[in-house]
């Protein structure tokens, strides 16, 4: 499995949650059950998201981006791959595969920030920039070390 | 049972997990944190009903579903209740041969919120529990009823503003003092009870494990810090549940077999309260000097609890 599938599966977020046809009240249907896979779900545990068969009702298919006006950006050189902001990431948003973390899955990612707070390195591996700065930008712009104050 | 290993953050992260994004909560809510972390504890089936509250509608928000188990969309009180029917009928189903898969291991738990743990749904918990079924009953205790615009619960601590207690010149929020739900459920003889808090993800997550390696009834208390109704800023969740255990507002500790209690975590500086207090928007007010004598009478509540844990962990009573 190349790293490139866990960052971008494609199933994931392929639709804005809320944008399918509302129906009426009379409508929906009574004693609902959503299915969250195609087919059989024995075994899901052992498997990682992008090779899951998600189905259409699993939240997984939908996108939050849109609740975001600040974006964490991940730099991959200072990261020691404590996982603090995996295990505390509210929103499943962290992608770490093999004890390594991977990257931010912007398709559920809501910008809460937590991850930054979390990140113990010296400069941060995570950082908070505008929504609308490009990766690469923030990037190259990544702060150096603090020194202690003497 | 298949536990999966929580020796480091690094083994705990292989793990896959079963509570997908794009759920409803809030930014930084830390519900989809402690209810991530129960999933990721164990390898095995779950069957999981959730009572009414932050936590069930913004998790299955028509047509989606955000659990990749099996899980029960019900009232705002029989989470527990629904949850111990579905465990009867699986036991009874195991008995009469009638499984696909009788051997792959089913554990059976329940979340609810505060409002639907401490106050709507107390009755239907304290039933189930005292019926002695095999399950995990999870509190996401956030201390008011958020889902609904920050109403006052029997969770609600003294001296905080809530949008039915509200703080002004004639009260200074609520005046009644938190219910003490953990001794309660302890009182129940429930093989185990605790209090976690997700900050303190290992101890969590051990206690979880053992909920879950229990046979019999347990029930755990979460404090879960709630950004919109606490007013503080979302990317600040850890930090502010930090300060909860360090200044003793939310200790951690669990009761074996009703008597048997350890705490689980001693902070190396215990911090004095006002600091909690002082980084949320609902105790403002307590900070003007006429309301000086809550914050005294908090500390103290504090100081009291703090001294009867001790005493009862030296005891084992």
């Amino acid at each position: 499995m190349s790293t490139g599938s866990a960052l971008a599966s494609n199933k994931r977020g392929i639709r804005e949650l809320g944008a399918e046809e509302m129906v009426g009240w009379d409508e929906v249907q009574q004693g609902v059950v959503l299915p969250s896979f195609e087919g059989d779900a024995a075994g899901i545990v052992n498997m990682h998201a992008e090779e899951r068969n998600y189905a259409d009702f699993n939240s997984y298919t939908a996108t939050v981006a849109s609740w975001r006006v600040i974006k964490p950006v991940y730099n991959r050189d200072i990261c020691i791959d404590c996982q603090n902001c995996w295990v505390w990431c509210p929103d499943t948003s962290i992608i770490s595969r093999d004890k390594q973390m991977l990257g931010i899955d912007y398709d559920h990612c809501k910008g809460c920030g937590v991850c930054v707070e979390v990140c113990p390195t010296n400069p941060k591996s995570l950082l908070m920039f505008n929504e609308a700065e490009e990766n690469d930008e923030a990037l190259a712009g990544w702060p150096q070390k603090e020194k202690k104050a003497k | 049972m298949a536990i999966t290993s929580i020796k480091n953050l690094k083994e705990f992260s292989t793990n896959n997990d079963r509570f997908e994004g794009a759920h409803l909560l809030c930014p930084g809510c830390a519900h989809s944190m402690i209810v991530r972390e129960l999933m990721n504890c164990t390898d095995d089936n779950l069957v999981i009903a959730s009572n009414t509250g932050c936590l069930e509608v913004s998790t299955a928000v028509y047509p989606y579903t955000s659990w990749d188990t099996s899980w029960i969309h019900i009232g705002f009180e029989n989470a527990a209740t629904a949850v111990t029917g579905a465990e009867a009928m699986y036991k009874a189903r195991k008995k009469k041969g009638t499984l696909k898969d009788p051997d792959a291991p089913v554990k059976f738990v329940a979340f609810g919120g505060d409002g639907s743990t401490y106050d709507i749904g107390f009755q239907w918990l304290s039933g189930a529990v005292e019926r002695g079924h095999d399950f995990t009953y999870v509190c996401l205790d956030n201390e008011n009823y958020a889902n609904t615009g920050g109403q006052r619960s029997s969770a609600t601590p003294i001296g905080a503003h809530t949008s039915t207690a509200q703080a002004g010149s004639a009260s200074y929020g609520k005046k009644q003092k938190k219910k003490d739900l953990v001794a309660i459920m302890a009182a129940h003889g429930a093989p185990y009870v605790a209090q976690l808090a997700p900050n303190k993800w290992k101890s969590m997550a051990k206690g979880f494990q053992k909920a879950l390696e229990t046979e019999g009834p347990c029930f755990i208390n979460t404090v879960s810090a709630c950004t919109t109704e606490w007013k503080f800023d979302p990317k600040d969740t850890i930090h502010l549940t930090d300060l909860a255990t360090d200044s003793l507002m939310f200790p951690v500790y669990e009761i074996i077999d009703g008597h048997e209690l350890n705490i689980l975590y001693r902070p190396k500086n215990v911090i004095k309260v006002e600091d909690y207090l002082g980084a949320q928007g609902r105790y403002r007010h307590l900070f003007k000097p006429e309301n000086k004598h809550v914050i005294e009478r908090i500390q103290k509540d504090i100081d009291e609890n703090w001294a009867m844990l001790q005493r009862r962990e030296e005891a084992r009573i």
